[in-house]
């Protein structure tokens, strides 16, 4: 069946050391929401690397969107990425620039207008409850604060699978329910959702939540219901 | 091909102009880039007007010492080099002028004398031919008769015009070059400290080309201010130059001009270093960007 992520024994090594992912395979169906556990070290981030495309394989196949994306020439990927929404483990926001142009950066990198963008910007950054701080500077922003640009950073383009790499690591329990709130909204609308976590809360968060297990760098699927997964439960 | 960047996208770098040592690196270069090509646009104007004006000419000069057989064969010459296909003219120079000019040598009896001048004729030939073409008939009309070809005269000077023009325009490859490679270690530069930026707009799907796009925009503005600094400084010293070299009066000298296409030229080359740079910086970035996924 055609998921919107789908992997087939697919392996990862950096350099020449041992397997970091192996035989990985998943299927995602679209407007799915997936939690991926695991211990740390497990290969969690390696995993949504590949899913963001910042690594390909060492081996196996990935599709995204239908689209094998292994052999993809270079030149296509940043149309594939537009369309990929992502919260870096390290939240990677551009230092220099305001928390307001950080959120517009997906937005202007798609070529935007001004006009057109600022409305939405300004309503992210009200959802993640940083409007007053729409000038500041990353530096200047706590590191939950951080966290929160950088999870409207990737949910502004309403991108149709957003990867979240310990989303809620840096704010308060009630801050993190509501970024899942904001997320199960933006799964409500179809976006695909990937995030991986440590945080027992939020597992437990989201109800149609479907669990994914990495343990050193293997996906547990006992039942083999991430190979061949059921259709997305009626909501 | 969008070579500016639309001012959304510019807001993605921050603005360091003149920052660093790069556009004032340009304006010493482009500084000397002017001056080397406008002393070899001036050095090819003279050579041209050297060579238009003197290289399609020649003196016969008739040296005998009887003067009838001097008369005779000049004037024996004269109609011969009339009817010659290479002669376009050829005019008798009066002892008028030539008593004026030998006047400063010899002083104004020298004329009135018995002193032995050579008859003189002025020969301006048809383009494509030189003077050699002349010997046969000259021999047989006028034996005493003595070919005194300009063109041949003035080579080695033409030769050092050339040779002058063309170490200019060596000196302005040589300092693009090295300008081409100031703006690649910028660039590299650049990247080298953009480059977790870089890497967040590439993961957010920022094409190779509209990240090249800011980094050759930044260096296009800074090239472009250094290069208008250098050319200022540059015309200064041309036209202070031309000045000083225009008291001097001389006739060579005078002919050290510049044309109207010249000074356009001059005026040019700032922007063609921005554009150097602008596609050396592109072409840095790029290239860098393909080694990552
Ligand atoms: N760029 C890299 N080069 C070499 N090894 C790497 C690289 N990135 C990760 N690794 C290794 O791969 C393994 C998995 O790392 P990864 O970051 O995927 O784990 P994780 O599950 O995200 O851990 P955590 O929960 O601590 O974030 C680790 O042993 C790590 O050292
Ligand atoms: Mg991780």
């Amino acid at each position: 069946m055609g998921g919107i992520v789908q992997f087939d024994n697919v392996g990862l090594r950096y350099g020449t050391g041992a397997e970091t992912l192996s035989d990985i395979s998943f299927t995602l169906a679209p407007g799915t929401f997936h939690i991926l556990t695991g211990p740390s070290g497990a290969g969690k981030t390696s995993l949504l690397k590949l899913l963001y495309l910042a690594q390909r394989p060492s081996r196996g196949l990935i599709r995204l969107f239908g689209e094998d994306i292994v052999t993809m020439p270079r030149a296509r990927l940043p149309g594939f990425r537009r369309r990929i929404g992502v919260v870096f483990q390290d939240f990677r926001l551009v230092p220099y620039l305001s928390a307001y142009d950080n959120v517009a950066l997906p937005l202007r990198v798609a070529g935007v207008s001004e006009k057109e963008l600022d409305g939405p910007v300004r309503e992210m950054l009200a959802w993640v409850g940083l409007a007053n701080r729409a000038t500041a500077r990353p530096a200047t922003l706590s590191g939950g604060e951080q966290q929160r640009v950088a999870i409207a950073r990737a949910v502004i383009g309403r991108p149709e699978l957003l990867v979240a790499d310990e989303p809620t690591g840096n704010v308060d329990p009630e801050m993190a329910g509501r970024l899942i709130h904001l997320f199960d909204a933006l799964n409500k609308l179809g976006t695909t959702i990937v995030v991986a976590t440590h945080d027992i809360h939020l597992i437990g968060r989201v109800a149609h939540a479907q669990m994914m297990r990495l343990d050193r760098g293997r996906i547990a699927d006992p039942t083999g219901a991430l190979r061949h997964p059921p259709s997305r439960p009626a909501a | 091909m969008k070579l500016f960047v639309p001012f959304a996208e510019s807001r993605l770098m921050p603005d360091t102009r003149l920052a660093g040592p790069m556009p004032w690196v340009i304006a010493i270069m482009m500084f000397l880039m002017v001056l080397a090509a406008a002393s070899g646009l001036a050095l090819a104007q003279a050579a041209r007007a050297m060579g238009g004006d003197l290289a399609h000419r020649a003196t016969i000069q008739v040296v005998e010492a009887n003067a009838d057989i001097r008369e005779a064969q000049a004037r024996a010459a004269l109609a011969m080099l009339a009817r010659h296909p290479a002669v376009a003219d050829a005019k008798r120079v009066t002892d008028a002028e030539i008593a004026a000019l030998l006047e400063p040598w010899l002083g104004g009896e020298a004329m009135g004398g018995d002193l032995p001048v050579p008859a003189l004729i002025d020969v301006t030939l048809r383009p494509g031919n030189d003077a050699d073409r002349l010997a046969p008939a000259l021999a047989k009309a006028a034996p005493a008769a003595r070919i005194d070809d300009h063109a041949q005269a003035l080579a080695p000077l033409t030769g050092l015009l050339a040779a002058l023009k063309w170490l200019a325009a060596a000196l302005v490859v040589l300092m693009a070059a090295a300008t081409t490679a100031v703006v690649v270690l910028t660039a590299r530069g650049a990247l080298t400290s953009h480059r977790a930026t870089i890497d967040v707009m590439h993961l957010l799907g920022a094409t190779d080309l509209q990240i090249a796009r800011l980094f050759q925009r930044r260096i296009a503005i800074d090239a472009f201010a250094g290069g208008l600094l250098g050319l200022a400084g540059a015309i200064a010293v041309v036209v202070l130059l031309g000045v000083r070299l225009a008291a001097l009066g001389s006739e060579l000298v005078g002919s050290l001009t510049l044309a109207w296409w010249g000074w356009a030229l001059l005026a040019a080359l700032p922007v063609a270093g921005m554009l150097l740079a602008m596609f050396a910086a592109r072409w840095t970035v790029i290239a860098a960007l393909r080694r990552i996924l």
